[in-house]
């Protein structure tokens, strides 16, 4: 199923994001921060992203953990890789925001800390998986599992605790352009996203295909 | 007597209403007394901002006024457009790597004498 996505995902995908300079510029200015504010059509749905790939990450590692099923492994491995990639547009555009609207280009408050806590998460979940030797995909499964665990307080952070980050009300209480191109990017943010875990899977399978060919060989 | 003060009450709330009215109507309305009787009567007139007296150079800003923004977007847009489709040329060099390994493996497979 993924492999039929590939092609209208890329497709759909590079035509939302050709048509996003468009519809960003159509957009509104925000009062207080200007023209800077516009990072947030990219800035918002990078993280969009990166959440859907923590809980995809973290459901196929479940499902592999309990099952040992090995599509769900190579599901696991292609989102995670997603997660890390998505996740680090974030944490690059946040700061090129903030310094302009902050003054700073870091804060160690509790949104960002725990957005970068998460993103490490992944990072290590790449690394147990390259460098980690047998056994390391079912703790690479049970990393992916706490990773997708501390994804709600990520969100909420900015509820519960004071940060400098803006509050989860600022989406739900956008005027229609600002609301309009948001969700155009976020579009074309997750049909790329699509695009690239097909595509990620499948570079996984032909891995695993070519390992058994060889394994045949030796045996 | 009797008569200045009846005067001196009409005229009182003659200014009154004439204040009220030029407070509800806006600025510009209304002469410099009646809007000097609306603000000694509590209410502010609304007054034009006044025109800038000075100019401020840009090193004198707090550090967030001085940067210029459009770099910062740029950076931002450029630099999520060049991780992600860095990342699909990435696949999809891997993988084309990986599927002439496979057709390579699997023709010698095929060539290889069968014991």
């Amino acid at each position: 199923m993924l492999k039929r996505l590939f092609a209208p995902c890329l497709v759909l995908g590079v035509v939302l994001f050709a048509g996003a300079p468009f519809v960003i510029a159509s957009a509104r200015y925000e009062s207080t921060m200007g023209l800077i504010q516009k990072i947030f059509y990219f800035h918002v749905p990078s993280w969009f992203a990166m959440f859907l790939g923590v809980f995809i990450c973290g459901v196929a590692s479940a499902v592999y953990l309990f099952r040992r099923t090995s599509a769900s492994d190579r599901l696991a491995a292609a989102a995670a890789e997603l997660t890390v990639l998505f996740g680090a547009i974030g944490l690059v555009t946040g700061p090129l925001w903030g310094r302009k609207a902050w003054g700073v280009w870091w804060q160690w408050d509790a949104r960002l800390t725990t957005a970068l806590v998460l993103w490490m998460i992944f990072v290590a979940y790449l690394l147990l998986r390259r460098y980690g030797g047998p056994g390391s995909d079912r703790l690479a499964a049970g990393i992916g599992l706490f990773g997708m665990a501390n994804a709600p307080f990520v969100y909420w952070s900015v509820n519960i605790w004071r940060t400098v980050h803006p509050k989860t009300s600022v989406v739900p209480t956008l005027p229609p352009d600002m609301g309009g191109a948001l969700w155009w990017c976020v579009a074309a943010f997750l049909m790329l996203f699509g695009a690239l875990l097909a595509a990620r899977v499948r570079l996984e399978e032909q891995r695993v295909t070519l390992d058994r060919v060889y394994l045949e060989l030796d045996g | 007597m009797k008569v200045l003060a009846c005067l001196l009450l009409v005229s009182v709330i003659g200014a009154a209403a004439h204040a009220a009215q030029a407070v509800t109507a806006g600025p510009g309305s209304g002469s410099s007394a009646e809007r000097a009787f609306a603000y000694a009567a509590g209410r502010q007139p609304q007054l034009a901002p006044a025109g800038q007296e000075e100019f401020v150079p840009i090193d004198e800003l707090p550090p967030e006024d001085q940067l210029p923004a459009a770099p910062l977007l740029v950076t931002g847009y450029a630099f999520a457009w060049l991780a992600i489709f860095g990342y699909l040329w990435s696949i999809w060099r891997r993988l084309g790597h990986v599927e002439r390994e496979l057709s390579e493996v699997g023709r010698f497979a095929e060539d290889r004498p069968r014991t």
